[in-house]
């Protein structure tokens, strides 16, 4: 899973499943932060409360 | 009691009537309970798996609801990135079954690896050349996506929304479900197609091995093809029997109707390609493998007859085609209902043929066709997750704006 984890190897088949699980990773860890910081920047303004969406 | 927890402008039926409907499914759940809780702490012995059944009823139940889930990711590329505006009243209850679904295939693998302790060594030491490896990530995180998409319908809740963070967050994840409908896509396509390899690669296993393009076998794309097209019939099947169970139209027939073109478009397409891998296979495959395709269908007593291929391909494949590419017969209420169960029963006894029987299969001339019984070890497990995610429907479905029709197709009437 990480470089220093036993039987890692720098080879395709590492590239390939670790690199695509990391990009999901990173897509929905960035993703859901950024909802939840523009929640809080929305809140803050006075935004929300009701059933306007 | 929970009056304030119920979404304004619908109806539900008495707090007591729901908890005593809820009997019989959490008595069920208890039970899986305890045979899950005797799977691991006195290992798997306990179930009826041998060396001619290693993969059995959870493995078939996984792939089974990994298959019917599938209408949560097709049904969201279909909303989300195709742009099918129409989808937005059904998509809430395809996450949900989805969820429910990808839930229940990640708890019976946790049962079936025997050792859950060491369940994260698949991504600590991956081994990167298994297309198990593959499933297993892609399945945890489509299941991390559908969390994702099932967390702005909570957020909707009466008294969640009322929070001024939790409704601006609900809001925010609105905009921006697209990206992960489109993530949740590219997810399921690789791990439905991966389960599908699993049996096209074993080389040793003739019944299940398939020729393919570079690395993936043919059943690589069936799998991920069969789930697009019986998934949102699965979809469309569990939400018929909601309509049952709590007597109300909950989605209009304009969208049962798109939904079923598409899905008998798909399906249609599908088995013109099954039939072309089964014909492949059986004329030019299997007489490289020193077998003859009869024999495939001869030797099982009849458990795994030919009856079986006219079973997946014929009624449960061709049937539900005819039905829902004709508009007139879609359009019949129980014709419709007949199509989109027998699409379901399809894609199972698909799973079931690819994942038992090609293992199950004797190969050597001194192997025997081996009978399984599942234990009630492995009944319960296996109906635990389909108890559970009742469960988890009918909490949603009482608590959460889950039909967005559902206000407009069953008026209240104002005391």
């Amino acid at each position: 899973m990480f470089p220093n984890v036993w039987e890692w190897a720098w080879d395709a088949g590492h590239y390939i499943f670790f690199g695509g699980m990391w990009y999901v990773l990173a897509i929905l860890f960035l993703g859901m932060n950024w909802c939840v910081f523009k929640a809080i920047k929305d809140t803050k303004a006075g935004k929300g409360g009701g059933h306007d969406h | 009691m929970d009056s304030a927890l119920i979404p304004e402008g619908v109806e539900r039926c008495s707090f007591k009537r729901f908890t005593l409907g809820m009997i019989i499914p959490a008595a069920l759940v208890i039970w899986g309970l305890y045979a899950a809780y005797l799977c691991w702490f006195k290992g798997l012995n306990q179930t009826n798996m041998n060396d001619s059944y290693g993969f059995a009823l959870w493995i078939w139940a996984d792939l089974a609801v990994i298959a019917v889930g599938g209408g949560a990711f097709f049904t969201g590329f279909l909303r989300y990135v195709v742009g099918k505006d129409e989808l937005k009243n059904i998509i809430n209850f395809a996450v949900l079954v989805g969820f429910c679904c990808y839930c229940s295939a990640m708890l019976i693998l946790a049962i079936d690896i025997g050792q859950p302790l060491r369940g994260w060594f698949i991504f600590w030491h991956a081994n990167v050349h298994s297309m198990l490896t593959e499933v297993a990530f892609c399945l945890s995180l489509y299941l991390t996506v559908l969390a994702i998409e099932y967390l702005p319908l909570l957020l909707e809740n009466r008294k969640l929304d009322q929070v001024p963070f939790f409704h601006n967050l609900g809001h925010n994840m609105h905009e921006v479900m697209a990206v992960f409908a489109a993530t949740g896509a590219f997810l399921s396509c690789f791990h439905q197609g991966s389960l599908g390899g699993v049996t096209g690669v074993l080389y040793g296993r003739p019944f299940g091995m398939r020729e393919g393009i570079f690395i993936w076998p043919w059943t690589f794309f069936l799998y991920t093809w069969s789930a697009a097209a019986c998934g949102p019939c699965f979809t469309m099947l569990s939400c018929k029997i909601t309509e049952m169970i709590t007597g109300k139209k909950l989605v209009k027939d304009n969208v049962y109707n798109l939904l079923a073109k598409i899905s008998g478009w798909m399906l249609g397409t599908y088995i013109v390609a099954k039939i072309a891998d089964t014909l492949w296979w059986a004329i030019v495959t299997v007489p490289t493998t020193g077998f003859t395709f009869m024999e495939f269908y001869n030797n099982s007593n009849n458990f795994h007859g030919l009856w079986i291929l006219i079973l997946e391909i014929g009624v449960c494949g061709l049937l539900p085609v005819a039905i829902l590419v004709r508009k007139k017969w879609r359009e019949n209420s129980s014709l419709f209902f007949t199509a989109i169960l027998l699409a379901v029963i399809g894609v199972c006894v698909n799973r079931w043929v690819m994942v038992m029987q090609p293992m199950a299969m004797p190969v050597m001339t001194f192997d025997q066709w081996v009978l399984y019984l599942p234990s009630w070890q492995e009944w319960a497990t296996t109906i635990l997750p389909v108890a559970g995610g009742i469960i988890i429907i009918a909490l949603s479905y009482r608590y959460l704006p889950v039909f967005p029709q559902e206000r407009e197709l069953n008026p209240v009437e104002k005391s």
